[in-house]
């Protein structure tokens, strides 16, 4: 029932447990029960809302910063990876394979002040090698949504 | 000249389908919310369309072998045995066909002689009484009842059986009842076959969709596979419905005689859908069904939020174990089928199908699909109760 309970609330977080018992056959106790227990042991971490920004009359640019870094001894990547995305600005920080060690997402109201950011916080901090920084031209798909031009339903009205 | 009298009597005589005047309102007018559609809602998974434009990009434009391309019939005849446990040589026991809906009609006229007799369980898919009848042959139908679980029991089987029966339509998961056929009572059915010579032609196109259990073939029960003509395709578990694309394997003389009228009427199945049908098979293999899995279970909620829906509702719903049709009864607003669909498009703007589209058994039944998301359905379930409501 768990991996059932969340992938329906992963696809839409505003069912509410008398939906979610109705689909699943359940009880609604014990699916409230489920969701609070998912909840403490931060399984779901969050229920947020995916916005278009674009949509909305706001000045705000997205920029993914490749880092380098030395990593520490007995702290590894952790240490700095706190370090960086304890800033507001970081919306998220992955640690990655490859040429560079942290994929850094961040945002900020114009271009200068998401290069001030990465000039001024971020590649003076100690174990930052370098910094790559690409600028977010337009989002298609966030978090398997597609933005705009989803497929409509083609189907006939009646069809045997 | 009077072309009314060109036409050959055997196709004159069918009535033309039950449902195309409702289609024909239901399409005119304005903020329609439709049940009425017998296909996934789901658009083909991306990987197998991005197949097919590779496919063209590549340049296979050609005919295939009629039987189907070698590497689709052995992905089929491996998919079959993983998922059903039967088992059909690729070389000369299936055919690729356009659409489940080829396949029945090249089953049909493969075996029938004029005067012959097909049982067929009413209430069924709208297709298998013409294709009888286009064949010259008689379709027969076996009663099927709410209360057996629109079933064909041993009884009602035995009972439709004459000298000149020939073979049986076995269309289970049921469209449009959403009716199943247990291993049990594909046993008790067999048990009545074993003493005859009549063949079967099993549709199981909706098999992958199964809730609580797994389907079984006819196929499956001791010496039934050798009568058994088993019709499936891509539309339903694959959400491959405009592709046209399906198959029937079975005793390689019944093949053999299907792929004669296939090669001289069709040649070959489009090479796109096959090749798109290819891939389907093959990451299915790959990652064991999951988005054939994840749709089954989408499907699976759904049907339990309509089930609900039409009982708070007040209708008698019977629970459909496949496909994805409800079939409740209206029989308690005392209005027939039709009376009933026509009355609630007009009034609430829902198209569902009236049951006798699908034979005389669906009066006082209406099919509602649940291809579709929640949203539409709580809004037609909605519409529905506030119809019944003022009655």
């Amino acid at each position: 029932m768990t991996k059932e309970i969340l992938e329906i609330l992963s696809e839409d977080s505003r069912r509410t447990p008398e939906e979610i018992a109705v689909m699943l056959d359940a009880d609604v106790d014990d699916v409230r029960q489920k969701i609070k227990e998912l909840e403490n042991k931060k399984a779901i971490v969050k229920y947020n809302t995916i916005v278009n920004w674009d949509k909305i009359e706001r000045e705000y640019v997205t920029a993914f910063i490749e880092v380098k870094v030395t990593p520490q001894r007995d702290l590894g990547f952790d240490a700095i990876a706190e370090r960086i995305y304890k800033f507001p600005e970081v919306k998220s920080v992955y640690l990655m394979s490859g040429d560079f060690d942290l994929a850094v997402m961040i945002e900020g109201r114009t271009m200068k002040e998401v290069a001030f950011f990465v000039a001024e916080k971020l590649a003076v901090l100690d174990s930052v090698v370098s910094t790559t920084t690409h600028f977010v031209l337009k989002k298609y798909k966030i978090d398997g949504v597609v933005l705009e031009g989803e497929e409509k339903d083609y189907r006939q009205v009646i069809v045997p | 000249m009077n072309m009314e009298n060109k036409i050959a009597a055997r196709v004159k005589e069918v009535p033309p389908s039950g449902i195309r005047k409702f289609f024909d309102i239901a399409n005119s007018m304005e903020g329609v919310i439709s049940l009425g559609v017998g296909e996934p809602d789901f658009v083909t998974p991306w990987n197998v369309r991005e197949a097919c434009i590779y496919s063209l990009e590549k340049g296979m434009t050609y005919y295939t072998s009629n039987w189907g391309m070698p590497e689709l019939r052995k992905a089929i005849s491996t998919y079959l045995s993983l998922r059903f446990g039967v088992d059909y040589n690729p070389e000369n026991e299936i055919i690729v066909t356009v659409g489940a809906s080829e396949a029945i009609d090249l089953a049909l006229r493969a075996i029938l002689e004029p005067e012959d007799e097909v049982l067929i369980p009413d209430p069924s898919y709208v297709a298998y009484m013409p294709c009888v009848r286009f064949c010259g042959a008689k379709p027969v139908a076996i009663e099927c009842s709410a209360e057996d679980g629109f079933r064909i029991t041993p009884e009602h089987l035995k009972k439709s059986i004459t000298s000149k029966t020939k073979a049986l339509i076995l269309p289970y998961p049921n469209n449009p009842t959403g009716g199943i056929m247990t291993r049990e009572d594909l046993e008790a059915i067999s048990e009545v076959l074993r003493d005859t010579d009549i063949l079967v032609i099993s549709d199981e196109i909706y098999a992958e969709l199964t809730y609580e259990g797994k389907h079984t073939s006819i196929a499956n029960i001791p010496d039934m596979k050798e009568r058994t003509i088993l019709i499936n395709g891509f539309s339903k578990a694959f959400a491959m419905t405009g592709w046209r694309l399906g198959y029937a394997a079975g005793h390689p003389d019944l093949i053999g005689a299907m792929v004669k009228i296939h090669q001289y009427t069709t040649l070959c199945a489009p090479i796109m859908a096959q090749v798109a049908a290819l891939e389907a098979l093959n990451k299915g293999f790959e990652d064991g069904f999951a988005s054939v899995e994840y749709m089954v279970r989408q499907y699976n909620r759904r049907r339990k939020v309509i089930v609900n829906g039409f009982r708070e509702i007040g209708l008698d719903c019977f629970e459909p174990m496949g496909a994805f049709y409800v079939f409740p009864s209206i029989k308690k607003t005392r209005m027939t089928s039709e009376e009933f669909c026509e009355r609630l498009l007009m009034d609430q703007k829902v198209a569902v199908v009236p049951g006798t589209a699908f034979g005389s058994c669906g009066e006082g039944f209406i099919r509602c699909s649940y291809a579709y998301s929640i949203e539409n359905i709580n809004e037609a379930l909605k519409r529905i109760g506030n119809f019944i409501k003022k009655l």
